[in-house]
């Protein structure tokens, strides 16, 4: 019972990895490092650091090398689709992308949800099979009994209980 | 009939007294001279205009000052800009457009301003803004 559900929760989690992440960013996660060496200084998206340590890219292909000597010409020679090559050479995310949120959080609070009612079902199944019978003293007539043995004892007759009980009449007020 | 010494300690008595009942107005500041915008402008415009600026100090510079609790003005990031252009880094300089508009938060009014007062520069050098490329929207 508990290994299956360990297998669940692992399996989840591993679907939850690559749904969160898209694909090309899992691709780039995962190729050539399989360790990030942190004594070098490493490429970073965040938006109070505008300008990170070094270029996302940093292995350029002969195109990217001719685009880059091309840039140390005039900018004005630079075709649109070749300043959005360069600029995402330099950088893996824009400031509107790190600023788009994800619906991960929808998967997650499905996942708890899921999680709660097969716990509702675990304890159902509990108080069926599990637990036995509830005392005698709370049948219907054992429950009359003790009320009419508390009235007779007159139990709280100030303001709880035997106040809200009529003597004349013989009932509730 | 008082000695003299007497009369001196109670007069620094007085004198002290005094001092602990200062008006409230006169409070303890720091005696350092507070750096005024223009000060503080011109600081950032020469930091950017040195000749030989190298990558290190451009992105130092840059990431200090998108640190501060302000939107640097046009003429300091024009300064920047053209350093970008002296590093031959136009990704940098959209970088630092993007950053602009992004540090202006809720007040949409500020970037507009700003690529107004840039677009001299930004036409001269050749410098697209993040609109024109497309990557200000997901």
């Amino acid at each position: 019972m508990l290994a299956s559900r360990a297998l669940v929760r692992g399996l989840q989690s591993g679907f939850w990895r690559r749904v969160s992440t898209s694909s090309a960013a899992w691709a780039a996660h995962t190729h050539d490092i399989d360790v990030v060496d942190c004594s070098i200084p490493q490429y970073n998206n965040r938006l109070d650091t505008p300008l990170p340590d070094v270029p996302f890219v940093r292995n350029l292909s002969a195109e990217q090398k001719k685009l880059k000597e091309k840039e140390k010409g005039s900018w004005t020679q630079l075709t649109k689709e070749e300043k959005l090559a360069l600029y995402r050479l330099t950088h893996e995310l824009s400031y509107a992308e790190m600023r788009q949120g994800s619906k991960e959080w929808m998967t997650v609070l499905g996942g708890v949800f899921i999680f709660l009612g097969f716990t509702g079902l675990l304890v159902w199944w509990q108080r069926v099979y599990v637990y036995g019978d509830v005392p005698h003293t709370l049948s219907e007539e054992s429950v009359a009994q003790q009320t009419q043995r508390m009235i007779d004892m007159r139990v709280n007759p100030v303001h709880g209980f035997s106040h809200k009980w009529d003597y004349e009449k013989k009932q509730w007020k | 009939m008082i000695s003299s010494a007497v009369l001196r300690g109670i007069g620094s008595l007085a004198r002290t007294r005094t001092a602990f009942t200062a008006p409230l107005a006169v409070r303890c500041y720091s005696h350092a001279k507070v750096e005024t915008d223009e000060e503080f402008d011109s600081r950032w415009v020469t930091y950017f205009s040195k000749p030989d600026l190298d990558t290190w100090e451009l992105r130092k510079g840059m990431n200090t000052l998108i640190g501060y609790d302000l939107v640097p003005e046009p003429k300091i990031l024009d300064s920047a800009l053209r350093a970008c252009r002296r590093l031959n880094d136009l990704a940098s300089a959209i970088r630092i457009l993007e950053a602009v508009k992004d540090k202006s938060g809720p007040h949409k009014e500020i970037y507009p301003y700003v690529i107004q007062e840039l677009r001299p520069t930004l036409q001269e050098l050749g410098i697209s803004t993040p609109e024109e490329l497309g990557i200000h929207k997901v």
